[in-house]
């Protein structure tokens, strides 16, 4: 393993995520403030104006705006970044697409927040979740430290030739964004060689003048283009599984790639979660352990991509499973869930439940997990559950 | 894994006190963990907030619902929120008071220290609004040995925004006067 320097340091989520766009040398940003993602940009803004970071940073009205202008710089070919949460990210909803369908790599930090009426500015993963079809790969973190990598490592993805496609990386609401941990910050020279200048091969020039996104008729190329959408975010997975262990062979920490088992070999019930309810979720399962209960856990860390394979392999020797969702889709269930059952349909997987935690920031505790695995253990065949435990 | 929760009122920096607690862990290379009960931060109104220490990574992420240590910032707090919620038979309270920990006949290890007067004497703050976050370290230190009086002092001169050695002073005279009860 190569020598890599590095500094430790507490700090709050968002300060890690803030590290992770200097260290990454972001050249523009262009974001709206929202609680609980301010602090981001807040810190930025400082670095900016301190002149910590060669970066540009432009206010503007709203986050539909923001969008549009990092849209604008990425097409210039000029490495960007912006933050949002909730309702601001909703107000993107029309821009994302644009983002992802003129395959501009950006990288896009949102911290998870759920979604009024009534106003609630805590955690709940429906503010992403709610923006799945948008063509953008998606990460959830469950440290401040996979929140820095997360930057470095998705501007490595999204640039990727093969992908060309933008990522969100999530943090939890206050869980993640406002707490703090000990963050390790990587040298500068290490990060450098890890992720090279942006060369966006179609960037904006005056010398050349292009046309981009068009018009296109039913007879093409909308639809060809479409396709190639696909195939680059099915093609992204080899991709994120290469750079997630060259990141881990080159900063000693490693994600597992799409997902991350935890002692599911031999583990009779599993339970699938994503975010910090994935943590959580670790630490009662180890618990368990200890009184002999064979039980594991599989930590989602991209949902787009979806992991299809992973988790069919993960739990295929299970004989129950339970999935968390920190969101709803009403009258479905869990976008995990639905998607997990889909891929365990097709493959004659374990029976699988769905449990609805966690909304508005309502805290999922060890008590709640420990039930979830009990209803697993007791058979419970149901489909859907809704957790509203963890109330202090 | 030692589980503290700290109450207040917004303002007289439970938060940051979390914070100092962790740093003072996280120099003596422990794994720490440090956040407010989010949403609460508004002045005067009653606030908690947690530090997590452990020798392995913290992968709890919930809040503390039954800790070692409870420290309280403001006595009067006391009055509407359970400040003693989930404490084990085991677990000490510190409390910010004139008085001893006999008279508030808390039914836990207790310790006591006049952390206001100190706070005032140095210049922390002013009397609508002392600064008593650090001194309140001191007692913290005495009575629980939950981190070394060296690593606090260096904590909270590293977090302390200004004053930074009478914050420190303030720490040394709260532990000098720290009584501790009920043990």
């Amino acid at each position: 393993m190569m020598k890599v320097n590095y500094t430790a340091a507490m700090m709050t989520g968002n300060e890690a995520v803030a590290q992770g766009v200097k260290l990454a040398r972001v050249k523009f940003i262009s974001a709206y403030p929202i609680t609980p993602q301010t602090t981001i940009v807040e810190k930025l803004a400082d670095m900016v104006s301190n002149s910590e970071i060669d970066a540009r940073y432009i206010e503007v009205e709203s986050e539909h705006s923001a969008m549009a202008a990092v849209f604008a710089s990425e097409l210039a070919g000029i490495r960007s970044y912006t933050a949002t949460s909730s309702h601001g990210l909703l107000y993107m909803h029309e821009m994302l697409h644009w983002v992802s369908g003129m395959r501009l790599p950006l990288v896009m930090s949102v911290v998870n927040r759920a979604i009024g009426p009534p106003w609630n500015i805590w955690s709940d993963q429906s503010d992403s979740m709610s923006q799945r079809d948008t063509g953008w790969l998606q990460v959830y973190c469950e440290s401040n430290q996979e929140a820095l990598d997360t930057i470095l490592m998705g501007y490595r993805i999204a640039e990727d030739e093969k992908v060309m496609l933008p990522l969100m990386s999530m943090e939890d609401a206050f869980i993640l964004s406002h707490t703090s941990e000990k963050v390790e910050l990587p040298g500068q020279d290490d990060v450098d060689s890890f992720l090279p200048e942006l060369k966006l091969g179609f960037k904006v020039d005056a010398s050349n003048p292009l046309g981009y996104g068009s018009y296109s008729t039913p007879d093409g190329p909308f639809m060809e283009l479409k396709r190639d959408m696909m195939e680059s975010m099915w093609n992204s997975k080899p991709i994120i599984r290469k750079v997630t262990s060259e990141f881990a062979e080159t900063f000693g920490r490693d994600y597992g790639g799409l997902t991350e088992d935890f002692m599911t070999e031999d583990a009779d019930y599993i339970i699938v979660a994503s975010g910090t309810v994935a943590s959580t979720t670790r630490y009662v399962a180890s618990k368990l352990r200890k009184e002999g209960k064979k039980v594991g856990v599989v930590r989602v860390r991209y949902f787009r991509p979806f992991p299809e394979e992973e988790i069919r392999k993960a739990v295929s020797g299970a004989s129950k499973i339970g999935i968390i969702d920190r969101s709803v889709s009403f009258g479905g269930a869990g976008a995990l869930s639905l998607e997990i059952r889909s891929a365990l349909f097709r493959a004659n997987g374990p029976d699988a439940v769905s449990f609805i935690a966690g909304i508005g920031g309502r805290d999922v505790r060890e008590i709640d997990i420990k039930n979830m695995f009990r209803m697993l253990e007791e058979g419970n065949s149901g489909n859907i559950f809704i957790n509203s435990g963890g109330v202090s | 894994m030692l589980e503290v929760r700290f109450h207040g009122r917004g303002g007289q920096g439970a938060v940051t006190a979390s914070k100092i607690l962790a740093h003072a862990a996280f120099l003596e290379g422990k794994e720490v963990i440090s956040f407010p009960f989010f949403g609460t931060e508004r002045r005067g109104a009653p606030v908690t907030a947690f530090t997590r220490i452990d020798d392995d990574p913290i992968l709890l992420k919930t809040q503390v619902y039954e800790p070692d240590v409870v420290v309280v910032l403001d006595q009067y707090v006391m009055k509407t929120v359970d400040v003693t919620s989930g404490m084990k038979p085991e677990s000490t309270i510190i409390i910010n008071s004139r008085q001893n920990p006999a008279d508030l006949d808390v039914p836990y290890k207790t310790a006591t220290v006049d952390a206001t007067s100190i706070a005032m004497e140095l210049g922390l703050g002013n009397r609508a609004n002392p600064i008593i976050n650090t001194a309140i370290m001191g007692a913290l230190v005495k009575a629980t040995r939950v981190v070394d009086l060296e690593s606090m002092k260096e904590a909270v001169y590293e977090i302390s925004p200004a004053k930074k050695d009478i914050n420190v002073r303030a720490v040394m005279a709260a532990y000098g006067s720290t009584v501790s009860g009920g043990f």
